[in-house]
């Protein structure tokens, strides 16, 4: 149901005309993935995804709008709209074909669920005493991605300043 | 087999393909950005949905619990969704950079300015 839902907002946000709306519909869209993460049992995915998707992400998208002033946007594109459809299509018939040797959705065979998960959910409670398994390996067995994660930011964070620091001074 | 099992990945893919759809097909810069993050949080969808086991239960460990859904996906998605912020951010100030040299933000029109100069 929700998953449905999901899609016609996505669909939406192609039709909307206003720049505005979408933006708008995309805060919308971030808020029903995060209460569909939480049916997948993702709570700590979910928590981020309504703060940081759909919080974060529309405030500085609205920001840029501001930045951007009000512009005349011209709705006719000067190439057709049938090429990237077709493109479109087939690349999403191509995947569903592939879809059909993935594991069954749920299913505790599938091989994702066979190679670290189990020692993660057995040991981790007497390796590094965390009640949320999420939290210990984030922090403790996959530490590195964590600091690789803080270099990414820092760098985008450097990478704004620059574009938009520079400007103000002139 | 049942393939409404298959229900879930169907989805990620229509959404994924709507992204691409935005990112091709647009020439507004700002539209390309929401398209792009679109076709990021189907790949989220992807993982947390590969993640999931029918009967278990948010990681967190508890009395009780016999089933756990895989923690692993969780951790990785958690990461880039923030990664994801911090490149959008950087794409929208990209953005208004090129609002200011070009005083479009049009694909198209950056193209014909290009070609003049």
């Amino acid at each position: 149901m929700l998953l449905t839902l999901l899609a016609t907002t996505a669909i939406g946000l192609v039709l909307l005309r206003s720049l505005f709306a979408a933006v708008m519909l995309t805060g919308m869209y971030s808020l029903l993935t995060a209460s569909l993460f939480v049916l997948l049992d993702a709570v700590d995915v979910a928590f981020t995804e309504a703060a940081v998707g759909a919080g974060i992400t529309t405030v500085l998208m609205l920001g840029t709008l501001s930045l951007l002033r009000v512009m005349p946007e011209h709705t006719e594109p000067r190439h057709g709209r049938l090429l990237p459809l077709a493109v479109v299509c087939l690349t999403g018939a191509a995947l569903v074909y592939a879809t059909f040797d993935m594991p069954r959705f749920g299913d505790p065979q599938a091989p994702a669920q066979q190679h670290v998960a189990p020692r993660y959910i057995e040991q981790s409670a007497a390796e590094v005493g965390l009640p949320n398994i999420v939290t210990s390996v984030l922090a403790s067995y996959r530490g590195y991605d964590t600091l690789g994660e803080v270099a990414v930011i820092f760098t985008a964070g450097i990478g704004v300043m620059l574009l938009l620091g520079a400007r103000r001074k002139e | 087999m049942n393939l409404l099992g298959l229900y879930n990945y169907w989805i990620v893919i229509v959404l994924m393909m709507v992204g691409f759809y935005l990112v091709i097909a647009r020439s507004n810069l700002l539209r390309k950005v929401i398209g792009l993050n679109i076709f990021q949080t189907s790949v989220f969808l992807l993982f947390i949905s590969i993640g999931k086991i029918s009967g278990g239960s948010a990681p967190i460990l508890k009395d009780g619990v016999e089933i756990y859904s895989n923690p692993l996906p969780h951790v990785l998605i958690l990461t880039a969704i923030v990664v994801g912020v911090a490149t959008t951010a950087l794409a929208l100030a990209l953005i208004v950079r090129i609002r200011e040299a070009y005083a479009t933000v049009d694909e198209d029109e950056i193209h014909v300015q290009d070609e003049e100069a």
